[in-house]
């Protein structure tokens, strides 16, 4: 179980390398540090895209003008779009917690191209300065939304060309990323690691990381397209000029559809780590989570006209997409009845990344049920652009990778940190911050079924009494985030010393110390067995 | 992944490829000056597709290389191709 | 470091390349898809506005950018043979038809820019819907791909420096055969542009 060799190594956070100070972190090729690095450059764009979300919802308190003018609105959903879209459930699970995790579950040294790995942490900083430049430049702020539709992302006097191009660049970051993981995992598993004895995890970042390669180009081309539309009037999705509108939402939907696989397949990954260690006991149909992650990725790529169900396309691909939408829930589902399966007479230890995985389970549902109804055509033209599209995007994106994202947190914190958390917090953290999420989107469902629009300043007086419980729910919600992310950096200084494994893990990164010194092993485990052996 | 690779491709190979990539080039040209109406893309495409094989598989050294590269590229050329037919099955039926 | 450890490091660094090669295929790949949306749409538009290209040159490009990759091949199968002369010559040649190709497209769109052939200009705009985005994918499609001819051979210059200083040699060039692999892809490219641009009379 814990291999506590005497090592007088000194943790990846202590380690004297050729820098100091704040340089041994920024010109670290160490993926430890990369990682930790993500960590907080995520968290500080979630805190100012989650304010944006909080004063959004302010405003939406009651009808009309609040506190801010439509064209804020407008700019606000936008930037909060953009924000949390690309500069953080995107890179989220795999920069954090597949750089840190990555090498040590495959029982690696670092990632296969270590450089390569900190430019890419370089390339997310740029666009996501870039992305903050365009709220400050002499236009006014881009007010498209995050989908930059044509023809008005050129037609508008919003600064689009620094948001588009910061996107681009930031796609570039999730490439590479992506490049790294698939090398990473095909070249640099320990002796003995066959496919088959991966654990699951690093699974998720191998599907991944074909959807980063093969999708993220298609935008980054369609985001040259748009200024060359903007620059040049090249005409591609000018009616005017011969172009078609629709076809733009094509191409954008093509990456990012399969961007929401991005988003989520680590977060499954995430959760099918978490809930065979808290059962103690072995992954129920270990193959099938396999499978399932690759279909999804592979089917993930053909269902993106779902999104354009009212745009204008023929009737034989609404029929086509509405199709292939409900095949790729299948092998979505198919994980649901592995991870309970898994539980079932398992010798369950509650702690806070189990009841952020089963809370994951629950909002996952029903979020993935609500994707149901918006794939089904006939119900999809009542619903579409109304607040049910954005409660189910948040149940199952924020409610998916978030959710994962806080049970890996606190999963792996004794790793990455040495130290425990304080789990009553993180415990009162969880329910506050449940209890305020689905308030706030639980209300939406009801909203948007009643034909409420999204992305509207304003809306009918009928509408009002629910909005007021949405709103209340998003100040429970940020209290609840508060006291979670507190009590994470309170527990730095004030947790006990972590052993190297506090919860009984399988997996080999529970077998070095907590924190992992600089090279991670000393020497590259010869593996025998499978992951996740319990008894 | 191990697959060790000693095979040095002869120069000779290298030039014979190359004519035939020429001498292909020139029949595309000149089929395509003759007006054979929707076929002439299709032939054009067909010898483009020809000569892509060859850069791939001799310049590209995908016949030599682990099974595995020569399984991607294809499968990267058939995800391109769906979703080339996806959307165009909009279009198409509009 | 041993010859295990060095091919291995060799296989990486080459998965690595394959892989960059694959988004550069999906980023032209959209393109082309916007080709096939907009010629399906503008047939006729398409087929007229392809006689204004100049098949002579387009061939004489397509045949350079042939030759070209076949010198960066062979180049390899010189320094594996310890032929480092031959191996510099191959590839300053290489680079010297790459440069041919860019010349040739500078003087294409000059003739075309010339006439107010250009995105945005009024003059193109009037010839109807069809011209406009031929055009406009024309200049993108080629542009870009010029771009990625200029990326190229600076790549190619850094390996052929690495050649000179015996840097890259019979026992250690792979960063010459990724170089090559990046070349070709530009050269696949070349081949499918071509007929759709200028064969489709």
């Amino acid at each position: 179980m814990s291999d506590q060799k005497m090592t007088e190594e000194p943790s990846y956070l202590e380690h004297k390398g050729k820098y100091k100070g704040i340089l041994s972190w920024i010109l670290s090729t160490d993926h430890k540090r990369i990682g930790i690095l993500y960590l907080y450059s995520i968290l500080a764009f979630f805190a100012i895209g989650a304010s944006i979300g909080l004063l959004m919802k302010f405003e939406l308190i009651a009808p009309g003008k609040t506190i801010m003018t439509a064209q804020t609105y407008n700019a606000f959903f936008t930037l909060h779009g953009i924000v949390m879209i690309f500069a953080v459930v995107i890179p989220g699970l795999p920069a954090v917690f597949g750089n840190f995790m990555l090498p040590l579950m495959i029982g690696a040294k670092d990632v296969a191209f270590p450089r390569l790995n900190l430019l890419s942490w370089y390339f997310y900083v740029t666009g996501v300065l870039l992305v903050v430049i365009s709220q400050f430049l002499g236009g006014s702020a881009p007010d498209t939304g995050w989908t930059f539709y044509a023809p008005y992302s050129f037609r508008t006097a919003g600064n689009m060309l620094p948001a588009v191009f910061g996107a681009f660049v930031l796609g570039f970051s999730s490439i590479l990323t992506g490049l790294n993981f698939l090398v990473t995992i095909h070249r640099l598993r320990a002796p003995g690691m066959t496919w088959l004895k991966m654990p699951l995890f690093p699974w998720t970042l191998y599907a991944t990381g074909w959807v980063q390669l093969l999708a993220t180009p298609i935008i980054g081309i369609t985001l040259l397209m748009i200024v060359a539309e903007r620059v040049f009037h090249i005409g591609f999705f000018d009616p005017t000029l011969g172009g078609d509108p629709i076809l733009y939402q094509h191409l954008f939907w093509t990456y990012s559809h399969p961007a929401v696989y991005i988003m989520i397949l680590p977060a499954m990954g995430a959760i099918s780590e978490i809930i065979p260690t808290f059962s103690h006991k072995t992954v129920f149909g270990y193959r099938f989570i396999v499978g399932s992650s690759l279909a999804i990725a592979f089917v993930g790529y053909f269902v993106w006209g779902h999104h354009m169900f009212t745009s204008g396309m023929s009737s034989v691909a609404l029929y086509v997409f509405s199709l292939l939408t409900f095949l790729v829930a299948i092998p979505s589902a198919v994980k649901v009845f592995n991870w309970i399966s898994t539980m079932h007479k398992g010798s369950i230890d509650l702690q806070t990344p189990l009841y952020w995985a089963v809370a994951f389970i629950f909002v996952f549902m029903i979020g993935g049920f609500s994707g149901l109804v918006l794939g089904s055509l006939a119900a999809d033209i009542h619903l579409h652009n109304t607040h049910f599209v954005v409660a189910h995007f948040h149940f199952i994106v924020f409610g998916g990778t978030g959710y994962a994202f806080f049970g890996a947190m606190h999963y792996w914190y004794p790793k990455i940190t040495g130290k425990m958390y304080d789990s009553r917090w993180a415990n009162i953290g969880l329910l506050l911050f449940f209890v305020g999420f689905t308030t706030l989107y639980g209300m939406m469902f009801y909203l948007g079924f009643k034909g409420m629009p999204r992305r509207y300043y304003d809306y009918d007086e009928m509408f009002h009494f629910a909005n007021i419980i949405s709103t209340m729910g998003s100040w429970i919600m940020y209290s609840g985030l508060a006291i979670i992310i507190i009590n994470l950096f309170a527990s730095l200084k004030s947790g006990t010393k972590a052993p190297a494994d506090p919860w009984g893990g399988k997996t080999l990164e529970w077998t070095i110390p907590s924190p992992p010194p600089a090279e991670n092993f000393e020497e590259i485990p010869i593996v025998t067995k499978g992951p996740y052996n319990y008894k | 992944m191990e697959n060790e690779n000693n095979h040095i491709i002869p120069y000779k190979t290298f030039l014979l490829i190359l004519s035939g990539l020429i001498v292909l080039t020139l029949i595309s040209v000149t089929l395509t000056q003759i007006s054979l109406g929707a076929l002439t893309v299709a032939i054009a495409l067909l010898i483009a597709v020809i000569k892509s094989t060859y850069v791939l598989r001799y310049f590209m050294h995908l016949k030599f290389e682990n099974r595995f590269f020569t399984f991607a590229t294809v499968g990267v050329i058939i995800l391109l191709a769906a979703v080339l037919i996806i959307t165009l099955l909009d279009y198409l039926t509009r | 470091m041993s010859a295990i450890e060095t091919h291995q490091d060799d296989l990486t660094s080459k998965f690595g390349m394959w892989l960059f090669l694959y988004t550069e295929m999906l980023l032209f790949g959209g393109l082309f898809i916007v080709y096939s949306v907009y010629r399906y749409r503008n047939a006729a538009a398409f087929h007229l506005a392809s006689e204004e290209l100049s098949v002579a040159v387009g061939t004489v490009n397509t045949i350079i950018l042939l030759i070209s990759s076949t010198t960066i091949a062979m180049s390899i199968t010189a320094i594996r043979k310890h032929n480092k002369k031959l191996a510099l010559i191959l590839l300053c040649s290489t680079i010297l038809l790459g440069l041919a190709f860019l010349v040739n497209k500078y003087f294409e769109w000059g003739e075309h820019l010339r006439e107010h052939i250009y995105p945005g200009s009024n003059i193109l705009a009037l010839r109807g819907h069809g011209d406009v985005l031929f055009y406009g994918l024309y200049y993108f499609m080629t542009g870009l791909h010029a771009l990625h001819i200029i990326v190229g051979l600076v790549f190619i210059v850094i390996v052929t420096v690495s050649v000179a200083k015996a840097k890259i040699n019979a026992d250690n060039f792979v960063l010459l055969e990724n170089g090559g692999l990046y070349w070709h892809l530009v050269d696949l490219i070349w081949i499918f542009l071509f007929p759709l641009f200028y064969l489709i009379t």
